[in-house]
């Protein structure tokens, strides 16, 4: 018994050496945001001193070369709009589908699924073109098109789910005078609840996190946190390492405050969308 | 219900569909068409045949990005999945701070790729810098960076999925392999791998497409440098249509056998997994 517990404590003892290699990476960053943007390159692993600390110089000049805060502005209000319009349409369109029964709603099934073995770059080229002609190139065209590409995952999902719930529940609502609209908001939709957090995790994730899409759309107008990073190395010749590290820094934080808040459901709904998908 | 709720394909499913017909079902059918075609805006498509699929395979970028991306989807996905399945057998085994732990090595999954790229872009310079040379300086260099990355952003969601997998597998069953006088490691491969088939199964086909279709790791990182040998499939392509003018519809053609490529991965899953479905 007591081998055992010794060889318990050299795998905790080795754990905790794992986990600070983890982490490193990210105190290593925020560590040489608080250094003067010459002394970072060449030696990144050491404390800042009274020569090298510069205390949040890196921040504003960083904040005030990408438009960070304008960038953090829309990335949050791109993802959170496009979260809603996806989990909602979706879920409607996934119930549809489920319980009406033709050859046409199968073969919407089938594409949906389709799509989503489909890389990006595929439609990368084309489908900006056609976002172009339509006028989407706005941040509020970007929810439609987020729309568009999240369907497949997300109906999927949704489908998957709505397939288990009993008709019976729906056919009482029915007899109790309910449209189906109102049978959709008032029972389907609130037993759909679990399935909506995962599916709104997943695609938070991937929108708030998306480079390509948002850069080749609106870039040029507006840019997300992403595309306000990437454009700190492109804009300027020799990149300002000092604000680069400054803006991974204020990037991470939203990042870490939202897994923390929501850990139990991200875990989750990470296992559920990978079974799935 | 189903009769009445025909009438309502207006309010439930046009919405989607419509978004879905714009950003994908047209882009996907207009790219299929312009990749045998000559174009610059889209309006001035040529019909060109197969000459842009035979210009994508006399591509030297192309076959290098193509060599690059095997090559490293090999290696991370060994390596990932190793590492992975390892934190997730140490993680079941009741230790103290078990949901600690994997709290920290699941956190870089959430972080972006282009942020991703330049936290290792720093720390890989840095160490780099001993020796005198840079992460641009010669591709293996921009390789392996990348699998220290990928490693480090994947790794902790693996694991997540190894140790659902591990936490299904009946205690009775361990119990018995053990009376039956089994060691650790036998009970690891005749107990344990096999229970856990469905997990790796998943793992392996998230980590193949998951290297496969990297793109903003890639840009950040090394952005194909040096001279592009570090670009992998899916930035030579962006490449080919942003960087090169007359090239479109080159571009398009890489793109299709880009997704011809993904595609034949998915089935092979889709195939893999049913029969599995089917065993059990």
């Amino acid at each position: 018994m007591k081998k055992l517990k010794f060889k318990d404590s050299i795998l905790s003892f080795v754990l905790m050496l794992l986990a600070v290699a983890f982490l490193s990476p990210i105190f290593i960053v925020l560590l040489n945001s608080f250094k003067g943007k010459f002394f970072i390159s060449e030696n990144p692993f050491v404390l800042p001193n009274s020569e090298t600390f510069v205390s949040f110089n890196n921040y504003i000049s960083g904040i005030t070369k990408t438009g960070f805060l304008q960038a953090f502005g829309w990335s949050l209000f791109i993802t959170v709009s496009s979260v809603v319009v996806i989990v909602l349409f979706t879920s409607m369109t996934a119930w549809y589908i489920t319980r009406v029964k033709s050859k046409m709603t199968k073969a919407i099934y089938y594409l949906l699924a389709f799509s989503m073995i489909v890389p990006f770059q595929m439609v990368m080229f084309t489908m900006t073109k056609v976002a172009n002609m339509a006028h989407l190139d706005n941040p509020l065209g970007i929810i439609v098109v987020y729309l568009g590409f999240a369907a497949g995952l997300s109906v999927f999902m949704f489908a998957g789910f709505i397939k288990s719930i009993p008709l019976e529940i729906e056919e009482a609502a029915e007899i109790d005078g309910c449209n189906p609209v109102q049978t959709y908001f008032l029972v389907v939709f609130p037993i759909l609840k679990p399935t909506a957090i995962t599916v709104a995790i997943l695609n938070t994730m991937w929108i708030w996190n998306d480079y390509l899409l948002p850069y080749l759309l609106i870039g040029n107008e507006y840019k997300t946190i992403p595309i306000a990073i990437q454009y700190l190395q492109g804009g300027y010749g020799s990149i300002d390492m000092g604000a680069m590290m400054a803006m991974l820094v204020l990037a991470i934080i939203p990042i870490v405050v939202f897994y923390f808040t929501c850990q139990k459901y991200i875990v989750k709904g990470i296992v559920a969308g990978a079974v799935k998908g | 219900m189903e009769k009445r709720l025909k009438y309502y394909f207006p309010i439930f499913a046009l919405p989607t569909l419509l978004a879905f017909l714009v950003a994908f079902l047209i882009p996907f059918i207009l790219g299929m068409y312009l990749s045998f075609t000559e174009f610059t805006t889209v309006m001035d498509a040529k019909w060109v045949g197969l000459s842009n699929y035979a210009k994508a395979f006399g591509n030297k970028e192309f076959i290098n990005a193509l060599w690059f991306t095997g090559k490293f989807t090999v290696v991370s996905v060994i390596t990932i999945n190793i590492c992975a399945f390892a934190l997730a057998l140490l993680l079941t085994r009741g230790l103290k701070g078990s949901n600690l732990f994997r709290t920290v090595f699941f956190m870089p999954n959430l972080i972006g790729g282009i942020v991703l790229g330049y936290i290792w872009q720093l720390i890989i310079n840095g160490i780099l810098f001993k020796f005198g040379v840079t992460l641009t300086y010669d591709p293996k260099y921009g390789f392996w960076g990348l699998v220290v990355l990928m490693n480090w952003q994947l790794i902790g969601y693996m694991m997540i999925i190894y140790i659902a997998g591990i936490q299904n597998v009946p205690p009775e069953l361990i119990e018995a392999a053990k009376i039956d006088g089994a060691g650790p490691l036998r009970i690891l491969r005749n107990v344990i791998i096999p229970m856990i088939m469905p997990a790796i199964t998943i793992c392996l086909f998230l980590t193949i497409s998951n290297s496969f279709k990297l793109f903003d790791q890639n840009l950040a990182l090394t952005a194909g440098a040096p001279s592009r040998k570090t670009a992998m499939l899916a930035l030579d392509i962006f490449n080919t249509f942003y960087g090169k003018a007359g090239w479109e519809g080159v571009g398009q053609a890489k793109a299709v056998i880009f997704f011809i490529l993904v595609a034949v991965i998915a089935f092979a899953q889709l195939i893999f997994t049913r029969s599995k479905e089917v065993e059990s």
